[in-house]
C-alpha cells in the first residue's frame, strides 16, 4: 500500500473540509472491505477518511413519520440486528445477511456498497424497491437522490468530488405492504451474485389487488436497475394474476443488458432476471399478505 | 511522507499503546510490531478468516481493517481466548476431535467459533456452517471442526 494520512472527522462539516481542502485523492473509509482490498491492489489514496466517527453516518433510527434512516457508516450486522429491521424490513435483512461472511457484515456497511457501486451489489435492489433516498453531504449542503437514480455506472455514482453519502432513508413501509430481495450464487455464501432482484409490493385492505408494485434487479446491467414497466404491469392486478406476473417478469428480462462473465453468461443472466423477478413477486406478496 | 501515528487500545484485556503508519492494517501490526503472531495471514482480502480477530466482540478479518481504526477498541486474539486455568472448551475440543491439521486456519476457526459460542448457546450445525463459511480451510474438509464446535457448546451449557 501507499502512504497516506488518516483523519477521523467528528463531524459532517469537519468531513466537509477535509474532502475540500485540497488533500488530494481522499479514500473514504466506511468498513473498508472494499477500499483496504482496493489500496492493496495498488489503488492510491493521499488520504484515508473514516466517516465512522461521524454521528449522521453511523445512526441508525426509526421514526413513524420519516422512516428507517440508515448512517452510512452502518455495519450491515447493526442493521439486521436492529428490531425494526426485522420486524418491518425484512427485506433489508435478506441482502444485509448475505453479503459475504459475518465477518464482512461486520464491517461492511450499505452505503459502502452503494458508493462502490458494484453492478452486482446485494443491497440497492431492496433498497431501491423501498422507495429509499439518499442523503448527500456537499461544499453546498445537503441534497437528496432518490436510490434508484444514485448509480451511474459500473463503479460510478451521482456523487462529486467533495461530496459523501451520508445517509440512506427509507420510508415507513405502507399497511398492506411487503418486500423481498434474493439472489441467484451458485453456492450458498461467500459469492458474488450471477444476478439477483427484489420486488415491493402495495396490497388493498382485502389483501387481494395490487395498488403498487416496485421491482428492480441488478448484476444484469452496468447498474442496478429499477424496472418501472415490471412494477406498471402488476398495479391494479390480483395478487394471484399469473399473466400478470409473467407480464412483469418479461419486463426484468428486457430490461437486462448483461455481460457474460466468469459467473454467467448473457442468456443465462437473462432467464435469471425473469426466475428471480417472478420469486422476488412471490416473496412480496407473501410478506403482504402476512403483515 | 505522513506521520505515524500514536494509538491506544485494549488488546486481550491490556491496555496496549503503538505508533502505526496509517498504511498498516492492524494484521500487520498484531502480528509486526506486537509479536502477536497468532492471528494468520492467508488471502489478505477478506475470503479465507484466517486473520480473523474480535473487535468490541464482533468477528472481523483484520487483513481488512486498519491500525488506526483500533483507537479505542476492545480487541481479542487467539492468545486471548486460553484463560489462566487452561485451554477454552473450544480450543481442547479442537485437539479432541484432531480438527487441524496444518493448523493455519486454526486461530481464525476458533476466534470465529468464539464469537458465535458468546452470543448463541446453542447454535443449529447449519447454523455453525453458515456462521463458519467466511472461514475456509484446505485440509480437514469441516466436519471435524464442525463437531469440535457442537461439542465445546454442549460442554459449555454444561
Ligand atoms: C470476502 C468478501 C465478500 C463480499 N461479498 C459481497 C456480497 O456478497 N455482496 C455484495 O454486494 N458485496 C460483497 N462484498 C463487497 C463489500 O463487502 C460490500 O460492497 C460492502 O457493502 C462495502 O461496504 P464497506 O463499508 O466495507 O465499504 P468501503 O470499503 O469502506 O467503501 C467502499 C467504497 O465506497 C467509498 N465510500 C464508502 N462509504 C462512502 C460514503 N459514505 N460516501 C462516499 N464514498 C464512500 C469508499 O471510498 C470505497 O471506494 C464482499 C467483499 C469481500 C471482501
Ligand atoms: S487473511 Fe484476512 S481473510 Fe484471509
Ligand atoms: S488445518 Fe490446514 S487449512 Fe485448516
Amino acid at each position: 500500500m501507499n502512504a497516506f494520512d488518516y483523519e477521523a472527522p467528528q463531524s459532517v462539516d469537519e468531513a466537509i473540509s477535509l474532502l475540500s481542502a485540497g488533500n488530494g485523492n481522499v479514500g473514504i473509509l466506511a468498513g473498508g472491505t472494499d477500499l483496504i482490498a482496493q489500496l492493496k491492489e495498488g489503488r492510491k489514496i493521499d488520504l484515508m477518511l473514516d466517516l465512522k466517527q461521524i454521528p449522521e453516518a453511523t445512526a441508525l433510527s426509526f421514526d413513524e413519520d420519516s422512516g428507517l434512516s440508515i448512517g452510512a457508516a452502518t455495519s450491515c450486522s447493526k442493521i439486521y440486528g436492529y428490531d425494526v429491521v426485522q420486524s418491518r424490513y425484512p427485506a433489508l435483512v435478506d441482502c444485509t445477511s448475505l453479503i459475504g461472511s459475518i465477518q464482512i457484515q461486520n464491517r461492511g456497511t450499505v452505503g459502502g456498497n452503494f458508493c462502490n457501486a458494484s453492478p452486482a451489489a446485494d443491497t440497492p435492489p431492496a433498497v431501491i424497491v423501498l422507495g429509499s433516498t439518499c442523503r448527500i453531504a456537499g461544499p453546498n449542503g445537503m441534497r437528496e437522490v432518490a436510490a434508484e437514480d444514485f448509480f451511474t455506472g459500473p463503479g460510478q455514482s451521482v456523487l462529486q468530488s467533495g461530496e459523501f453519502l451520508v445517509s440512506i432513508q427509507v420510508p415507513t413501509p405502507a399497511a398492506n405492504s411487503g418486500a423481498f430481495f434474493l439472489r441467484f450464487i451458485p453456492r450458498n455464501e461467500m459469492d458474488i451474485a450471477v444476478a439477483n432482484a427484489a420486488a415491493s409490493v402495495v396490497l388493498d385492505s382485502e389483501k387481494t389487488t395490487i395498488q403498487e408494485a416496485r421491482v428492480a434487479i441488478g448484476a444484469v446491467a452496468p447498474t442496478p436497475l429499477l424496472v418501472a414497466d415490471a412494477g406498471a404491469a402488476l398495479v391494479g392486478k390480483a395478487v394471484d394474476d399469473e399473466d400478470a406476473i409473467e407480464a412483469a417478469c418479461a419486463a426484468s428480462r428486457a430490461a437486462a443488458r448483461p455481460i457474460s462473465d466468469m459467473r454467467g453468461t448473457i442468456e443465462q443472466r437473462i432467464h435469471l432476471s425473469g426466475v428471480l423477478t417472478r420469486r422476488a413477486i412471490q416473496g412480496a406478496i407473501q410478506r403482504a399478505k402476512e403483515s | 511522507m505522513p506521520g505515524k501515528v500514536h494509538v491506544t487500545t485494549t488488546i486481550n484485556g491490556e491496555s496496549v499503546e503503538f505508533l502505526c503508519e496509517p498504511r498498516q492494517t492492524i494484521l500487520e501490526v498484531l502480528r509486526d510490531q506486537l509479536d502477536l503472531t497468532g492471528t494468520k495471514e492467508g488471502c489478505s482480502n477478506g475470503n479465507c478468516g484466517a486473520c480473523s480477530i474480535l473487535v468490541d466482540g464482533e468477528v472481523i478479518d483484520s487483513c481488512l481493517m486498519m491500525g488506526v481504526e483500533a483507537e479505542g477498541q476492545e480487541i481479542i486474539t487467539i492468545e486471548g481466548v486460553a484463560s489462566a486455568d487452561g485451554l477454552h472448551p473450544l480450543q481442547q475440543k479442537f485437539l479432541e476431535h484432531a480438527a487441524l491439521q496444518c493448523g493455519i486456519c486454526t486461530p481464525g476457526f476458533i476466534v470465529a467459533a468464539k464469537a458465535l459460542l458468546d452470543q448463541e448457546s446453542d447454535p443449529s450445525e447449519e447454523r455453525i456452517r453458515l456462521y463458519l463459511a467466511g472461514n475456509l480451510c484446505r485440509c480437514t474438509g469441516y466436519d471435524k471442526i464442525v463437531r469440535a464446535v457442537q461439542d465445546a457448546a454442549s460442554e459449555m451449557a454444561e
